[in-house]
């Protein structure tokens, strides 16, 4: 199933006011992985994450999906491969109702009305939120945006998901129930995140970004434990790994 | 201080509270927006044809957001605040009426009524009737189903789409608002009106957000492939019932505006006390 992979060649990316995002990058993921992107703000995670969907074009280098270089001509199956999801859910819920919202990417591949119908339920059912299938989407919470965000985007039944700091702005058992819906799916999953105790639940592999260039890429447990290298990030050891503050005083 | 910062979550909150009210389950509620929509419509056509010094054939046609406001089980202090709010821009309209036109119209015990008091009572009658049976009519079927229905009947895209479009981000914008009206208020200890500069400096600041959202919308949304033309998918189904609805209120509005009812009950009554 090569379609799944996921390759960046010396990719470079340098901002209208002439700040260099990307310097360079390359790596390439393959069939099935979840590899968290992690850096301090800035570092290029949002940048490189536009680039895997093609909302950015590589002004050098190169990124393919499966056999497919991401260009202007490739973008309709890029975006079919690839799913987002965004760091604001209200970003990404933009019709009025729950049903419309998951609708909209359907519609758009031309399913007939009753697959439409059939598949929003599906999704959402799969995410857990089929009971707020007829709410407004401005109406809930930030967990339920976030579930349902997921949803509008699986429902395009992409190989690749892309999460832009998914577990962002959610209280703790939101947090956790998404965790677990995450664990369960198993699409190749890309995910830019400064929760490195979800990465450490999620992912296995996980590249670190620093100005622009990758500066480890390895098993997540090798890296998240390397204080020397996170501390250089502007990161912190998960707290699954730190002592527990109450018993190690010393 | 605090008014201020309550007022605008007042206004989100009376914003939303409308939304809600078409959440509700009644047989109003259940009839098909589109039939709702048609009827509506109609409605409004039926009202403003009247002419401008008409005002007895027109109080029948309070009966159909009466109706609707019990049926459905609407708030009828609500919905009347909502329409005295605007009041004041029809009392605009209509106030220089009585001034110009002095034509006496009729005279009832000595005293002279002028055709620019009746004009003006129409004016304000017509206003009632409309505007309350437009804010009814969201509040039975909600705003999303009614561009739903304009969609259908063949409202361009364009202006369906826009409304749809507006009615989703604009409680996100208006809390926006209170969000930075909010932080401004807090730091000023000592209650001040907010000067032009301060004002200019929030709004602009407020249009550069909503730009800035605009950009991931549209991002989020080529991504779920956009390609300029919204599809809609209706759930909505005919039941013999939406039919009957819209054309009985139809049939009743043409009897309305043919027959003068309320002459034939004036004329009944007194030929039953006289």
């Amino acid at each position: 199933m090569s379609h799944h992979i996921v390759q960046a060649e010396d990719l470079h990316y340098t901002y209208p006011d002439g700040k260099f995002a990307l310097q360079g990058l390359s790596f390439l993921i393959t069939h099935g992985e979840s590899v968290a992107i992690i850096g301090a703000n800035g570092a290029g995670k949002s940048t490189l994450l536009m680039h895997l969907n093609g909302v950015i074009l590589p002004q050098k280098g190169m990124v393919r999906i499966g056999e497919m270089p991401v260009t202007r001509e490739t973008l309709p199956n890029i975006r079919r491969t690839v799913g987002t999801v965004f760091q604001d859910s209200d970003d990404q819920l933009f019709m009025p109702t729950v049903f419309d919202d998951v609708a909209f990417g359907p519609l758009n591949l031309g399913f007939p009305k009753e697959e439409v119908e059939k598949k929003v339920r599906e999704t959402l059912e799969k995410v857990g939120a089929l009971h707020l299938i007829n709410r407004a989407t401005h109406r809930l919470s930030g967990g339920e945006k976030r579930s349902v965000a997921i949803a509008t985007v699986l429902a395009m039944a992409p190989d690749i998901l892309v999460m832009d700091e998914p577990t962002s702005n959610l209280d703790p058992k939101s947090r956790r129930n998404l965790i677990e819906l995450l664990k369960s799916f198993t699409h190749t999953k890309i995910i830019a995140t400064h929760d490195l105790d979800m990465a450490m639940d999620l992912c296995t592999r996980t590249i670190v970004l620093s100005e622009g260039k990758i500066i480890a890429d390895g098993p997540t447990s090798d890296i998240l434990i390397n204080e020397q290298l996170l501390h250089k990030s502007y990161l912190e050891k998960p707290l699954s790994l730190q002592g527990c503050p109450i018993c190690n005083k010393k | 201080m605090e008014g201020d910062i309550s007022k605008i979550d007042n206004i989100l909150f009376n914003l939303g509270y409308l939304d809600l009210l078409a959440y509700r389950d009644s047989e109003i509620h259940r009839v098909n927006p589109v039939a709702k929509f048609i009827t509506t419509v109609v409605y409004l056509f039926f009202v403003i044809s009247f002419n401008r010094y008409e005002i007895k054939m027109l109080l029948p046609f309070s009966i159909y957001p009466l109706f609707l406001i019990l049926r459905a089980d609407l708030p009828f202090g609500y919905i009347l605040k909502k329409v005295l709010y605007v009041s004041p821009f029809v009392i605009m309209v209509g106030i220089f009426n009585p001034i110009f036109d002095r034509h006496i119209f009729f005279s009832f015990n000595g005293i002279n009524i002028t055709s620019g008091w009746v004009s003006f009572l129409s004016i304000i009658i017509k206003y009632f009737l409309t505007v309350t049976t437009v804010i009814v009519l969201i509040g039975v079927t909600g705003f999303y189903n009614l561009c739903y229905a304009m969609n259908k009947v063949g409202v361009p895209k364009v202006f369906s789409v826009q409304l749809l479009f507006l009615y989703r981000y604009i409680f996100l914008i208006t809390e926006e608002a209170a969000r930075m009206t909010r932080a401004r208020e807090l730091r000023t200890p000592i209650s001040k009106p907010v000067s032009l500069k301060v004002y200019g400096s929030l709004a602009g600041h407020l249009l550069l957000r909503s730009i800035n959202r605009a950009e991931r919308i549209h991002r989020s949304m080529i991504l779920r492939g956009f390609d300029g033309n919204i599809k809609i998918a209706g759930r909505t189904s005919y039941r013999l019932n939406d039919f009957i609805f819209m054309s009985l209120w139809i049939l009743v509005f043409i009897f309305f505006r043919f027959f003068d009812i309320s002459d034939f009950i004036g004329k009944l009554v007194l030929k039953v006390f006289l």
